[in-house]
């Protein structure tokens, strides 16, 4: 299986995984150890994650689960320091009572072995509540590979406690902002989810800006000012190699680009004489196929899940609002009905809800209505919100957040992440100002 | 007559102060620029107009400078313009783009009806990535929301 690098020189990766481990007992367990997080309320599970034994990485492995699952706002790690059981034997069951008398519904253990040249990782949940494993896996890749075998023993756990895949094998691309205002420098970056192994993929000698993953991560498209007063233009840049080609040589401006689910085609606002109109490009032969033509604002188009539609925003009523149309142009609805302007929508991974951004009475939110328009609901609002971003598995979103200039300063813009319920948000870490995250899928295994 | 030269150099000083002050206050509106420069274009004709909210209609006052504009433009013919169309900030990014271009593209299309040859005008829109003045109130935000003639 191949995987991507995070080195800069590409270098192919291997994670063979998901090998489960014989558990304690057959039964599966169900108690406390569970959580729906569709529920209105409910508490953060307690887990308690072991320094991984066998080598030095194996408690780096664990820093590193117990930081996505603690910033998941459903899990709360315990603290080591308050374990009672120490050297826990990683293939053998815990003491039960020392992890209920510290308040564990779960515990993680696992192992690290040199196997080859490679690391062998194995961990096991177990439920303390009943007594039993929850789930035991192994995996083997290349020792410089351990954050990504935490991230997906992560991502495991999660899956096993929620029911829900997980989100944390995965990256984010965004807008590192530098520099006044007024001349600001915007380049595209791309990190991890937890914000680290950042790097810099345009020079930021012109403005880049709405990075957006393909399918499969090896490619992004995102748009770039030319270098002398020339028109912004969409560009498909290789992560790896950094070789990037214009996606079509328009005499206007062409922007808002973005995947088709298959990564077959890209979809992107081109304007003509001031108007600005929705086309799809076939990546194969560069074909273009006009989508909208309308004397309004077309744009920030997003594939449906399935590809067979498009969910985009325009201003052909009056004001910008939602509109869904065929993937392939026509049958075009308004799905926006609330107060105020709809923006940036984007179509949810599960199919089941469309984010957008909403601007009413003078303020910013993100918010999140069924794909037919209807359940609207606001997660998150402020002075200037924007941009969400669906994690792979439709039940998290990031967008950023930009708080007020002020005395000819700009105000700080930060990455945010938010579960679907609205309850859990946090800032994500970047070493910059950060706008415009794209959350990619789950990374190829 | 020591104390009172003394004096009078300090006088002499503080009259040259404010003579110093007086031109520079005046110099924006009085013609020390040379015609036919940029300098010229930007002070006595003007080199931006402005838009309301989400509106890529010209005002009455926009169309009175670009009128002055394309007066300027046929006189010095050796310009070529980009018209760069900018947002405030209370718009999305993507949208903002396509909202700047309409603004520029309105006001080349006005230059064009007054006379200005197509070719030498060619537009660009910034969105809301390249604001001046740097504020978030409506004062700052009206400012923003404009359509700028760059000369090349």
């Amino acid at each position: 299986m191949k995987t991507r690098s995070d080195m800069k020189l590409p270098r192919r990766q291997t994670i063979l995984g998901g090998v489960a481990l014989a558990a304690g007992a057959a039964a599966p367990a169900r108690a406390q150890l569970t959580i729906d997080m569709t529920k209105p309320t409910f508490e953060p599970v307690p887990i308690a994650i072991v320094d991984f034994r066998g080598d030095k990485v194996g408690a780096d492995i664990a820093g590193v689960v117990r930081n996505d699952l603690q910033n998941s706002g459903l899990f709360r790690s315990i603290a080591p320091g308050t374990f009672i059981q120490q050297n826990i034997d990683p293939n053998a069951p815990p003491r039960f009572p020392e992890w209920r008398q510290i308040g564990a519904a779960g515990v993680v253990v696992g192992q690290v072995t040199q196997a080859g040249g490679n690391i062998k990782v194995d961990f096991r949940l177990w439920d303390v509540v009943v007594g039993q494993q929850a789930t035991g896996l192994s995996f083997t890749s290349q020792p410089n590979n351990w954050r990504r075998l935490a991230h997906i023993i992560a991502d495991a756990i999660y899956k096993r406690v929620t029911g829900e895949e997980g989100y944390f094998d995965t990256r984010v691309a965004y807008v590192s902002e530098t520099g006044p205002l007024g001349a600001r420098v915007k380049r595209i970056a791309i990190m991890d989810q937890d914000g680290f192994n950042n790097r810099y993929i345009t020079d930021g000698r012109t403005i880049a800006l709405t990075p957006r993953f393909s399918p499969t991560l090896q490619e992004i498209v995102y748009m770039a000012y030319g270098e002398r007063n020339e028109q912004p233009r969409v560009y498909l840049q290789n992560v790896d190699s950094g070789r990037r080609e214009l996606l079509g040589n328009f005499p206007g401006m062409s922007f808002a680009p973005r995947f088709s689910p298959d990564g077959t085609k890209v979809v992107m606002s081109i304007s003509a004489d001031g108007n600005s109109d929705i086309y799809q490009m076939d990546l194969r032969g560069r074909a273009l196929q006009r989508l909208t033509n309308s004397p309004a604002i077309d744009t920030s188009p997003c594939y449906s899940n399935d590809g067979t539609q498009i969910v985009f925003n325009s201003d052909r009523g009056g004001t910008q609002q939602l509109y869904v149309m065929s993937a392939s142009g026509g049958g075009d609805r308004r799905i926006s009905f609330g107060e105020g302007r709809y923006a940036t929508p984007v179509w949810s991974p599960r199919g089941d809800f469309i984010a957008f951004t909403k601007i009413s009475a003078g303020s910013f939110g993100i918010g999140v209505m069924r794909a037919d328009g209807s359940g609207e609901r606001m997660l998150a609002s402020g002075f200037l919100v924007e941009g969400p971003t669906w994690a792979p598995n439709g039940r998290v979103l990031a967008f950023f957040r930009q708080q007020p200039n002020s005395g000819g300063r700009a105000g700080s813009v930060t990455l945010h992440q938010i579960d679907i319920t609205g309850r859990f948000e946090r800032q994500m870490p970047t070493p910059t100002d950060a706008s415009d995250p794209a959350w990619s899928p789950l990374i190829p295994q | 007559m020591r104390t009172i030269k003394a004096l009078a150099a300090i006088a002499a000083m503080i009259f040259a102060a404010a003579c110093s002050n007086d031109q520079q206050a005046a110099a924006p509106a009085t013609t020390t620029v040379t015609p036919g420069s940029v300098a010229d274009f930007r002070q006595n004709v003007g080199d931006r107009v402005f838009f309301d909210t989400d509106q890529s209609t010209l005002r009455e006052d926009g169309r009175a400078t670009l009128n002055k504009q394309a007066e300027w433009l046929k006189k010095y013919g050796n310009y070529q313009v980009t018209v760069e169309g900018h947002c405030d900030e209370r718009g999305t990014r993507e949208y903002n783009l396509a909202l700047g271009e309409r603004r520029a593209n309105a006001a080349r299309q006005y230059l064009i009806a007054q006379g200005v040859p197509a070719s030498r005008l060619k537009t660009i829109s910034y969105g809301k990535e390249r604001p001046d003045p740097v504020g978030s109130d409506e004062a700052a935000w009206a400012r923003n929301r404009r359509a700028i003639s760059a000369l090349q």
